[in-house]
């Protein structure tokens, strides 16, 4: 029942097209009318999505207001850059992509609510969107109820696998093993100080770390302390860090609090350049508002820094700053929501459709040689393989690249051992 | 749980918390003061209260980015300058809302908390269109960042001693103004008998149009110190606000002195916890405890005595 008002829009729709009617003026301006040249849309698209001969519609789901706007604003760039390009290189399937933007508002249910308008309402191919892990499980059952198909940025904690989601982000061990591997060896480090936001990514990351220190590095952890979201004051647990002097600090604050704790940091006398500081929640957009000054010296360890050298990236910032400025800053979750449209449209040219499912199982082993973090393919558990990089933030606020991973590492969103 | 460490490290470390007790009591009081002047003198419950606070820290990060590329030779000075204009300019924006919003509800306090909340999104919205979703990082002079030496295991951070000092400053700026100078008298007359003051011939709507000012001054002050230990974005008000309301309301609605005991008692029981257990269960026993003795004394630490 439910494509039958599609299939209600679609014959009149294609009538006028073929007909060059002027009631389209937006279509006849195009400068380069290419579209319309794929296959046939009634063989590309046999679940009612929003495809038409010459344009797919997808959605854009995140906050643009509320309190996520700091974050989530960079992965929108990215994905609307992402669409631009990918119509100027000629679209999908011969076919434009035209875009939804849905605002989240920073609210959960709010996510789920207009995930189900993208879909029901709108049927669009696919949507790129959410950023935290509440606002990804919120909108879960809703893209497995109504067979969407998300593609999400956000570096998470793992613990998760569904068919209709492709996770452009890094799950918890391939984000933080490698780095912890790389301090351990770089700084002989033995002893840890776990400082975090209290929600689950910081729990289950620092579970992980906690194994891996104990397990494989033989290490100890001196300290493990979560402070509620939005705290501002870290003097109490920055005295702690300062009797049991670990060799390492490792943390996964998040968003104004992050702010405030490196502040502190610096202005309680701890010296990064000394006291190696290792963080998993820090990229170029959080130093933005903590200023390089507090920061410098700390070692972050992601998959992306705005810096990496190679001529995809190169290229990916110039564009990027066209759009969106020459200030604007490039962090590690922007260059994940970049991925989205990106591997959404080659997994599409290989399924040769644009059903959900045909894309689903089409998925795996779908490869980007042109990601700005260096080559990606997708794996079977529909996350990426990436390298794990390691950098060191400096005072322009970039970050310099230090390690990386010879190659690529598997995600292992259940890993083994670690539970 | 300390067997394994020196009793000279243990000394230092104590001494550094008890600073840092101090630190978030000063950050405590100055957080809540404009609020508690406002609450306290006029019975309005301001939830804008931290976007007049932010609206003085993004007043700073200009003066900040006009020294940085006008004055770079002042730039060290610059910040007393940022906080006058965060205080002007909070305080500006108080008096246009008190006059064009708070002053039709008056005798409609829960309207107020509506009305005020509004504001806040308001506010919060109005900053995202202007200066944009991304926080803002606020650059400081060199001479205040850093910690300075007490001893060779003794570290006090510069801005914590700044802020404690400038707390001292505008709570002894405030009581003068309140209890000693002529303009308090009458703010004090307002709040005991409205009609009776106007009928001295107080202009009651002038007293309440800058006592709304004055108490969203302060919190511009608070906001432009703040940028020292926090962090500056639209939404950065809502990090300050529970607390802020703890505060005042622990400490007793009208009092200034119960505003000042009850940060004190917050912040000594927050910090000495946080230092035994983790930052979290610190925070849930702070709150249980004042629960507790709220629903003892409902009134607060101290209540001003009135005839009802």
């Amino acid at each position: 029942m439910s494509d039958e008002p599609n299939k209600g829009l679609q014959s009149p729709l294609r009538r006028k097209l073929l007909m060059g009617a002027a009631a389209l003026p937006l279509i006849s301006m195009l400068p380069r009318p290419s579209f319309g040249a794929g296959p046939a849309t009634a063989t590309v698209n046999t679940t009612g999505l929003a495809v038409t001969d010459t344009e797919v519609t997808v959605g854009i789901l995140h906050s643009a207001t509320g309190t996520m706007a700091i974050s989530e604003t960079g992965s929108i760039q990215a994905e609307k850059l992402a669409i631009e390009q990918i119509n100027a290189a000629g679209g999908v399937l011969g076919r434009k992509i035209k875009f939804i933007q849905e605002d989240g508002a920073s609210d959960w249910p709010t996510f789920a609510e207009k995930a189900k308008k993208l879909l029901v309402n709108d049927k669009v191919a696919a949507i790129m969107g959410c950023w935290t892990s509440a606002s990804r499980k919120a909108v879960l059952p809703v893209m497995e109820q109504y067979n969407g198909m998300l593609y999400y940025p956000t570096f998470y904690e793992g613990l998760e696998q569904s068919k209709n989601v492709i996770y452009t982000g890094q799950e918890a061990t391939q984000q933080i093993l490698a780095g912890l591997n790389w301090i351990a060896k770089e700084k002989g480090a033995k002893s840890f100080f776990f400082i975090g936001s209290d929600y689950i990514w910081p729990r289950t990351s620092n579970k992980i770390a906690r194994k891996h220190v104990e397990n494989v590095l033989k290490g100890k952890v001196v300290g493990e302390e979560y402070y509620a979201l939005g705290s501002t004051q870290f003097n109490s647990v920055i005295n702690k860090i300062k009797l049991t002097k670990p060799d390492v600090i490792f943390t996964d604050v998040v968003g104004g609090s992050n702010v405030a704790f490196y502040k502190q940091l610096k202005a309680a006398g701890v010296d990064l350049s000394k006291q190696a500081l290792l963080t998993i929640s820090v990229t170029e957009d959080e130093i933005d508002g903590i200023g390089g000054e507090n920061i410098a010296g700390a070692y972050a360890c992601m998959k992306y820094f705005q810096s990496l050298d190679n001529a995809n990236n190169k290229a990916f910032v110039a564009d990027f700053k066209k759009m969106w400025g020459e200030k604007t800053v490039i962090g590690d979750v922007t260059q994940a929501a970049y991925l989205g449209p990106w591997l959404w449209k080659l997994t599409v040219e290989k399924a040769g459709s644009f059903d959900v499912d045909k894309i689903a199982a089409a998925s795996p082993g779908v490869e980007f040689k042109g990601a700005p973090e260096g080559y990606v393919r997708i794996h079977e558990n529909h996350h990426l393989w990436s390298k794990t990089r390691v950098g060191k933030a400096k005072l322009d606020g970039q970050f310099e690249l230090i390690f990386e991973t010879a190659d690529l590492v598997e995600p292992d969103p259940f890993p083994k051992g670690y539970q | 749980m300390f067997g394994e460490y020196s009793i000279g490290d243990l000394g230092s470390i104590f001494v550094m918390q008890g600073f840092a007790g101090l630190i978030l009591f000063s950050v405590y009081v100055l957080m809540a003061l404009g609020l508690a002047i406002i609450f306290g003198q006029m019975g309005v419950i301001n939830m804008a209260h931290g976007e007049f606070m932010i609206l003085g820290a993004y007043v700073t990060w200009m003066t900040s980015n006009t020294f940085q590329h006008y004055l770079p030779s002042l730039f060290s000075g610059y910040f007393f300058l940022a906080m006058l204009l965060a205080f002007l300019a909070s305080g500006a924006l108080g008096m246009l809302v008190e006059w064009a919003l708070i002053r039709h509800l008056y005798k409609r306090p829960l309207d107020t908390l509506l009305a005020t909340w509004g504001l806040s999104l308001i506010l919060q919205q109005t900053y995202r269109s202007v200066f944009g979703p991304r926080e803002v990082g606020v650059e400081l002079p060199q001479w205040m960042l850093g910690s300075l030496k007490v001893t060779d295991s003794i570290e006090v951070p510069i801005n914590g001693v700044f802020v404690m000092g400038l707390t001292v400053l505008i709570t002894i700026v405030v009581a003068y103004v309140l209890y000693k100078s002529r303009w308090g008298r009458q703010v004090r007359a307002v709040v005991q008998n409205r009609i009776m003051a106007g009928a001295v011939g107080i202009n009651t709507e002038k007293v309440d149009r800058y006592t709304f000012g004055l108490g969203c001054g302060i919190a511009g002050i608070a906001g432009s110190a703040f940028t020292m230990i926090g962090s500056t974005g639209p939404t950065s008000g809502q990090l300050y606000i529970v607390d802020t309301f703890l505060v005042v309301v622990f400490g007793g609605a009208a009092s200034l002195l119960g505003t000042i005991a009850s940060a004190f008692s917050i912040s000594q029981t927050q910090s000495t916890l946080e230092f035994f257990m983790s930052g979290s269960m610190a925070k849930v026993l702070t709150l249980l405890a004042v629960v507790g003795i709220l629903m003892l004394r409902p009134q607060g630490l101290f209540a001003l005595k009135v005839r009802k």
